[in-house]
């Protein structure tokens, strides 16, 4: 314990570094990954079929093994940033593009029937109604994409990507001596203190982004 | 009620018709029917007989497979539906408020959706919560969830009355409210109305709704055919037909009791005299105080044997306070308490007979 303090001490410009650039790279693909599934969400949620397909394909998506599919964007896009982000992108998919589906039809008919029956557009109802209605369902799926990519993106090392795992790669590979444990454990402890840190932040983003009027 | 022969409708619906996908029959089914500024006009019948799509067709949440619709004399069937329901206020059961906005927001949305300045625009917020019986300092900056199920209602009114649209379209508006603020409702709706005059298309089940709400009554079956339309005095008199007849119910008389005023009866006179006179043991004489308030009956010395209804009260309302009244007669007195007159069984048989003469008589000058 006394030599993780130490190593702590000495390498903490660097674990900082790694973990801002661990945040940068998890907070980018859930950005993607939101906007793609809050758009596929709102073209699909009226109907049965294609709502279930896509839903189909992004629980895939997250089936597929992250080594495999790191691993395999190497040939078509290198190491790095973009084969990690597009791999975390796939796996970040799901809890948005689920839960943009189950908010928007989850709001009661009328309110909508009642938006139409007043005059907005389809579209001025989607915007003013339905999205900030939805919004709070929406936004406990983004908590959950970035609580699972958080964790996923350490093994974008593997392709040389950004972030903490790049030390857990390396403690992994030194295991048995003193600075391999220190590596590992300093990069999952990191993860595990963003994981707390930024679902907090997300909480409160979601309280702040809520209207007041759907508070509890 | 006007004499709806000389002008032109505000609504008209011309041979109507609306199918559904995968139905084999329609569910509106031909309709023609005429609406006029100003009046109420409630859509009665059975669940299924096509009353509400009828009234969605007006503001094309359902287009029609056939017919035209005209409003003000103007072709409205395939003008853009968005604009269209910009002029039409729409309430509806579930009433429909929208949760995230304020009360004060949710009113504005129709007003700002046609580009009204701010200080317009919050005038007419206060001056409708005004009109609806809700402090507007208190709940404008409330949210929905603050309301009760009668205030989330007038609020939902006051919302379809925001741009002052001439038409205003009801879906059972009052249906999912408890009977005492559904009647208290009933009431404050008709004051307003009152006030506004807007043309009302106003959908309803129940028979006693349409009966209380309505200046001219669409008793509708199946397909939205028109079994009667007419005004509720002539349904309950003359029903068309055993459909009318079996929606009304077993007592049409009783019925027709609550569209009278009592003020609208010949009343009974009895003597008065101001309370202290010498002829104060006489019977039947009644003792009324400085302002004309009734005192007691002189031979009963007993106050609480006086029973009073407004001039206001419908007859139905009379009657049921002279079934408990003492001798079953009660004092008729006016806004401001003072004697009018008496009303008792007689008077109530005795106008039922009148008037349901003169309507046929009426009748027979029309036919």
């Amino acid at each position: 314990m006394h030599h993780f303090y130490a190593y702590l001490q000495y390498r903490w410009p660097h674990l900082v570094a790694l973990t801002l650039a661990h945040v940068g790279v998890v907070a980018t693909s859930v950005a993607i990954a939101s906007a793609i599934a809050i758009t596929v969400g709102i073209g699909v949620y009226r109907t049965q079929r294609p709502a279930e397909a896509t839903l189909a394909v992004a629980n895939i998506f997250l089936t597929i093994p992250s080594f495999a599919l790191f691993a395999l964007f190497i040939p078509v896009l290198g190491l790095g940033y973009p084969p990690t982000v597009t791999a975390l992108v796939m796996y970040g998919l799901l809890p948005v593009l689920r839960n943009t589906i189950v908010g928007l039809r989850s709001i009661d008919p009328a309110i909508v029937e009642s938006a139409r029956g007043m005059g907005m557009t389809p579209a001025q109802a989607l915007w003013r109604i339905e999205l900030p209605l939805a919004w709070p369902v929406i936004m406990t799926g983004i908590r959950v994409s970035t609580l699972l990519i958080l964790g996923i993106a350490a093994i974008g090392a593997y392709v040389n990507g950004p972030g903490l795992g790049k030390n857990i790669f390396s403690g992994l590979a030194r295991l048995g001596t003193a600075t391999g444990l220190d590596l590992a454990l300093s990069g999952t402890l990191g993860i595990v203190f963003l994981a707390v840190v930024l679902d907090l932040v997300l909480g409160l983003v979601a309280w702040l982004t809520t209207s007041r009027g759907l508070h509890e | 009620m006007s004499s709806p022969a000389q002008a032109r409708p505000m609504i008209r619906l011309e041979a109507l018709s609306k199918r559904f996908a995968h139905q084999r029959r329609l569910a509106v089914d031909n309709l023609t029917l005429d609406i006029y500024a100003g009046e109420i006009v409630v859509f009665v019948g059975p669940s299924g007989c096509g009353k509400t799509t009828t009234m969605k067709m007006i503001n094309r949440l359902i287009e029609p497979t056939s017919g035209e619709i005209y409003l003000e004399g103007d072709n409205v069937t395939h003008v853009n539906p968005n604009r269209l329901r910009r002029h039409i206020g729409y309430v509806i059961q579930q009433i429909g408020l929208f949760p995230h906005m304020s009360i004060a927001d949710n009113i504005a949305v129709v007003p700002r959706m046609l580009g009204w300045d701010k200080a317009r625009i919050g005038r007419r917020v206060d001056e409708l919560l005004h009109m609806m019986g809700i402090p507007a300092h208190e709940y404008r900056h409330r949210y929905p969830k603050a309301l009760s199920g009668g205030q989330s209602q007038r609020v939902g009114v006051a919302r379809a009355l925001a741009a002052d649209p001439p038409v205003l379209l009801m879906d059972e508006p009052f249906g999912a409210i408890d009977p005492i603020t559904r009647k208290h409702l009933q009431d404050e709706f008709l004051r307003i109305q009152g006030e506004v005059r807007k043309t009302i298309v106003f959908v309803t089940h129940d028979i006693d709704e349409a009966i209380k709400m309505g200046d001219r009554i669409a008793v509708l079956r199946e397909g939205s055919h028109i079994a009667q339309y007419d005004t509720p005095e002539q349904i309950l008199t003359h029903p068309a037909d055993d459909f009318v007849r079996a929606l009304i119910g077993g007592s049409a008389t009783l019925k027709r009791l609550a569209l009278s005023r009592v003020g609208e009866a010949v009343l009974q006179s009895v003597p008065t005299a101001r309370e202290g006179a010498d002829t104060e043991h006489a019977d039947g004489l009644l003792l009324i105080d400085a302002q004309g308030h009734p005192q007691r009956w002189a031979d009963d010395t007993d106050a609480r044997a006086i029973v009073t209804v407004s001039a206001d009260a419908t007859l139905q309302e009379a009657l049921d306070a002279l079934l408990l009244a003492p001798r079953g007669r009660a004092v008729v007195v006016d806004a401001h308490g003072a004697y009018q007159g008496v009303v008792d069984f007689d008077t109530v048989a005795g106008y039922v007979r009148h008037s349901a003469a003169s309507l046929a008589q009426g009748e027979a000058q029309t036919q």
